[in-house]
């Protein structure tokens, strides 16, 4: 009988999850591992649906640039919890919204992080966000020419690169889950007018 | 020097190398998982042909997507470029964009700047 109940519930939940999403004009959402091949098959289903779009090739590129950027920022940086400090199993993976409304397109992404790679990551968001336009574009050019791939393939150029292709501030939060890990929202928008 | 071909694949780029023919070309959609790795005996090839290079070297890129790694590895092929060109040789390097995309085309401002040799900007119809 309990099994029914669950049932139940999940049936509604699904409509209510539909109608949630419609209203806030999400068009795509997975939650699950982030992967390069998960990646790959979102890209495929966002050109798909630009393509249909009346907006600009500008546009389109944009947020699909924008997705290859966080995506790939989570698959190179995203942090995977030790089986042994699972305090929820939930909080192994990672989150993904993509969707649309009148004049903007906004990707959200949420990924888990260690506590202790916090404060560099915060030290370098702030001091992105206090950039302005051409010293994004400054910074950009200087991390090309000065900067090395990592071991782990980053540049160090996807978050500056971000910040110039929406034209906005990163939005950011970070939710606590425990002494060692927390989670990581970021949350970016692109104009559909060109800037 | 042999010939180096890649195929165009979902996220890496057509890439053929041929000293022979004098033809170097780099098109397409890059963003690979690795991609320093991707690009790793692209520079290698590059580096040999600039021990020997030809008389007049043009190496276009005809890029429609590239992620931010990507950009780093054509700074390392540019600065090789720049190279061949300090030791004396002709150097062009063509930088092809959709003629409706101002950002793959100031990608291509932004490497002018970073390199000293010939770049040319030149924009295509894209379908």
């Amino acid at each position: 009988m309990k099994k029914q109940k669950n049932d139940a519930g999940t049936l509604g939940f699904v409509y209510n999850f539909f109608t949630t999403m419609q209203d806030n004009d999400i068009n795509l959402i997975y939650e699950g591992e982030i992967t390069h091949q998960i990646t790959k098959a979102f890209l495929t289903l966002t050109e798909a649906s630009l393509e249909k779009s009346d907006d600009s090739n500008t546009v389109q590129k944009r947020v699909f640039h924008v997705m290859v950027e966080c995506l790939q920022n989570i698959t190179k940086h995203g942090d995977k919890i030790d089986e042994s400090e699972i305090i929820d199993k939930k909080f192994s993976k990672g989150i993904l919204l993509v969707g649309k409304c009148d004049d903007e397109y906004f990707v959200t992404t949420g990924n888990i992080i260690k506590n202790d790679k916090i404060d560099g990551l915060s030290v370098m968001l702030v001091h992105i966000n206090s950039l302005n336009k051409e010293e994004l574009r400054a910074l950009y050019i200087k991390q090309l020419n000065e900067g090395k791939l990592s071991d782990k393939g980053g540049a160090g150029l996807g978050f500056i690169d971000i910040a110039r292709k929406t034209g906005r501030k990163l939005d950011y939060e970070f939710h606590p889950i425990n002494e060692n890990y927390s989670f990581f929202v970021l949350k970016m928008k692109i104009s559909r007018q060109k800037h | 020097m042999e010939r180096l071909e890649y195929q165009e694949r979902d996220d890496t780029p057509l890439v053929i190398l041929d000293a022979e023919k004098n033809e170097f070309l780099i098109a397409g959609k890059s963003l690979p998982e690795d991609t320093g790795a991707f690009f790793k005996p692209i520079l290698n090839w590059l580096n040999q042909y600039a021990t020997n290079p030809g008389e007049k070297t043009v190496f276009n890129f005809k890029l429609i997507y590239f992620n931010t790694a990507t950009s780093k590895s054509i700074v390392d092929l540019l600065l090789v470029l720049e190279n061949i060109h300090k030791n004396g040789n002709e150097v062009l390097v063509k930088w092809h964009y959709p003629d409706d995309d101002e950002d793959i085309q100031d990608s291509g401002e932004e490497f002018a700047s970073i390199i000293e040799i010939p770049f040319e900007q030149v924009p295509y119809e894209y379908e």
